[in-house]
């Protein structure tokens, strides 16, 4: 009794109780692990292909030819020489196959082989790259044993780093992790909290209001740096996630997510106060949290979208952590290279913490 | 009775919530070493009298002491020196009573085993279990084990045996008993005016935020006759409640 009232004591049991609770809560390993996960599996396997054109081969073409010979041997160009025409033109119509290609012998001498090309309006892209690939071949064909007579082209390709999908799609994915966990978990915790007067019965016990938050904070941070390393470690390991600087750039990256759980805990303590029955967490919850996963760089470059939605999505503080994460890891950007980044989101923070200071409620 | 020595003491306290009067000018004491029930109907003031004491609430005006600390200038000092009991407090959630309580001990700052504080409240076999998996009984004597982590000198329980069966009832009783006999005050309120007889020292009634009677419960009983009250019914040796013991047995199942 008489020795005095320890508050770091408090706080880290606290924070013990908390870190416990987390790991057997369902939706907080769902939402901060598997589902994140998930995508990244998906997109994993998914990346890295590039393009494949679909080229039919009509049937009763000639197909012992220099044409067909040299598109058999052009990686991007998927030949099929063995559908009916019934099948092909269906197929062209929906954009199945890009092209309808066939290659006749002609009788009167030179050119020894007309290449009769149809296109489809449903796969313009592709045919365009089909196109360029023909006239490649064609020119290669018909210059045989020719010297050029005005240039000939020398390309050399720089061996660069190799950018996968995972390199795009991690980082983002990381960053839903970190709002989820920040908004759906503190905005549950501290409502349950509240409504089961856990909380008033703390009140009963010597301990402070910081500690509580403080306790609550340092479980929720240290549960979803946990969840960070383990996708990081995962995408590395699995799936080639470029690390520059290696573990230098993981420590970099947890600073980042660190930085970013924070901030969203004050959406989470925000939706907490304005929460009037447990099921109207989720709705406002949904409403912070989707449009940043669909605006914010999750999965498709910002720069992908039309021009007036970018505003937006510069607007909200998703983008700049999955922004900076990306260039820690990807281009090998140090915190100070990213301090944009960080000031913006630094920004955010503050003022949703003003707004949080204002909406919580303790009973 | 009159030489013993007041740990808390309430005088002329008022609380208002906007225009309801909750509670007008209560004096009472409490003294050490009993068992003090707030008896009164729903809405008399009885929870928020207690969660004034307890330093939960604000009060609107009055004195209120307990062991000497004033509860506006000494509330982290009262804090440490009782324990509270909640209706219908809720714990912690995805945690087992071994982890509550450990929870607890940090919050008080206090070095317990959690184990020994289950076997004061007889629940060692459900460590493991969960606040929720527990039956009325067990959940009340858990909350009853949070209130010792301490060793206050005073714990109050609001409305502890409320919900509970006839054996769960008497079983908390005699828990009740063996803590006041080891020291500690105890402050309850209760519906119940049998168990206020048998496990109350002393009684106050509480009736719209007054006290309106506060004596030992055999002298307001005596008090009653004495004015000429009688039962329209004549009182047998034993009522429905001892019928409902004797048939269903007095060991305590849950």
């Amino acid at each position: 009794m008489s020795q005095p009232y320890n508050h770091t004591k408090a706080t880290l049991a606290l924070a013990k109780a908390s870190f416990r609770s987390i790991t057997r809560s369902p939706s907080a390993v769902i939402f901060t692990l598997a589902f994140p996960l998930i995508f990244i599996i998906v997109f994993g396997f998914i990346g890295g292909g590039g393009i494949k054109l679909d080229v039919a081969v009509a049937p009763g073409s000639d197909l012992n030819n220099p044409v067909i010979n040299a598109l058999e041997k052009t990686s991007v160009i998927r030949l099929t020489k063995n559908d009916t025409q019934e099948n092909i033109d269906k197929s062209l119509e929906k954009g199945a196959y890009d092209a309808l290609i066939s290659v006749e012998k002609n009788p009167n001498g030179l050119p020894a082989y007309f290449t009769n090309v149809k296109y489809t309006s449903a796969s313009l892209t592709n045919g365009n790259v089909l196109r360029s690939v023909l006239n490649d071949i064609a020119h290669q064909l018909n210059t045989v044993n020719q010297k050029p007579a005005v240039t000939e082209i020398r390309a050399t390709t720089v061996t660069g780093r190799l950018h996968r999908t995972i390199d795009f799609i991690l980082p983002g994915q990381l960053g839903f992790s970190l709002l989820s966990t920040g908004v759906f978990g503190t905005a549950f915790i501290f409502f349950a909290l509240r409504q089961n007067l856990v909380i008033k019965r703390f009140f009963a016990t010597p301990v402070r209001r910081s500690s509580i938050v403080l306790g609550e904070a340092i479980a929720r941070i240290g549960f979803a740096l946990l969840g960070a390393l383990f996708i990081i470690l995962i995408g590395h390991f699995c799936f080639n996630f470029t690390l520059i600087n290696g573990a230098l750039t993981v420590l970099n990256m947890l600073v980042l997510a660190t930085i970013g759980v924070i901030v969203f805990m004050g959406f989470g303590f925000v939706v907490s106060g304005l929460a009037k029955s447990e099921s109207t967490i989720p709705p406002i919850s949904n409403i912070i949290t989707l449009p940043q996963f669909l605006l914010s760089g999750t999965f498709f470059s910002i720069n992908a979208f039309p021009a007036w939605l970018q505003p937006i999505s510069r607007a909200l503080p998703l983008t700049y952590l999955n922004d900076a994460m990306r260039k820690v890891a990807f281009e090998g950007a140090n915190l100070w290279d990213v301090k944009q980044q960080i000031l913006i989101m630094l920004l955010w923070g503050i003022g949703i913490y003003a707004v949080a200071v204002k909406t919580f409620k303790w009973e | 009775m009159t030489d013993r020595k007041a740990i808390i003491s309430v005088s002329n306290l008022v609380k208002h919530y906007d225009d309801f009067k909750a509670v007008q000018g209560l004096s009472f004491e409490v003294y050490e070493n009993e068992i003090f029930g707030l008896l009164g109907p729903n809405g008399a003031g009885k929870t928020t009298t207690l969660e004034i004491i307890e330093t939960l609430r604000s009060k609107t005006s009055g004195e209120v002491t307990v062991d000497g600390l004033n509860i506006d200038t000494n509330a982290s000092a009262i804090k440490q020196i009782i324990g509270v009991q909640l209706q219908a407090a809720g714990y912690y959630p995805n945690l087992n009573l071994v982890e509550l309580l450990e929870l607890f001990a940090g919050l008080y700052g206090a070095n317990i085993s959690p184990m020994e504080m289950l076997a004061k409240v007889n629940l060692q076999e459900k460590a493991k279990a969960k606040y929720k998996e527990l039956s009325g009984g067990q959940k009340q004597r858990f909350s009853i084990a949070t209130t010792l982590i301490n060793s206050p000198k005073i714990i109050f329980l609001d409305e502890p045996t409320t919900g509970l069966d006839p054996q769960a009832r008497r079983n908390l009783w005699d828990l009740i008993s063996e803590i006041r006999n080891s020291g500690t005050t105890v402050v309850l309120t209760t519906h119940y005016m049998d168990e206020a007889e048998q496990l109350c020292d002393r009684v106050a009634f509480v009736e719209a935020g007054k006290i309106i009677a506060l004596d030992t419960p055999d002298k307001l009983i005596d008090n009653l006759i004495a004015s000429g009250f009688e039962r329209k019914k004549e009182v047998k040796a034993a009522n429905l409640e001892d019928v409902f013991i004797s048939l269903t047995g007095k060991e305590w199942r849950e």
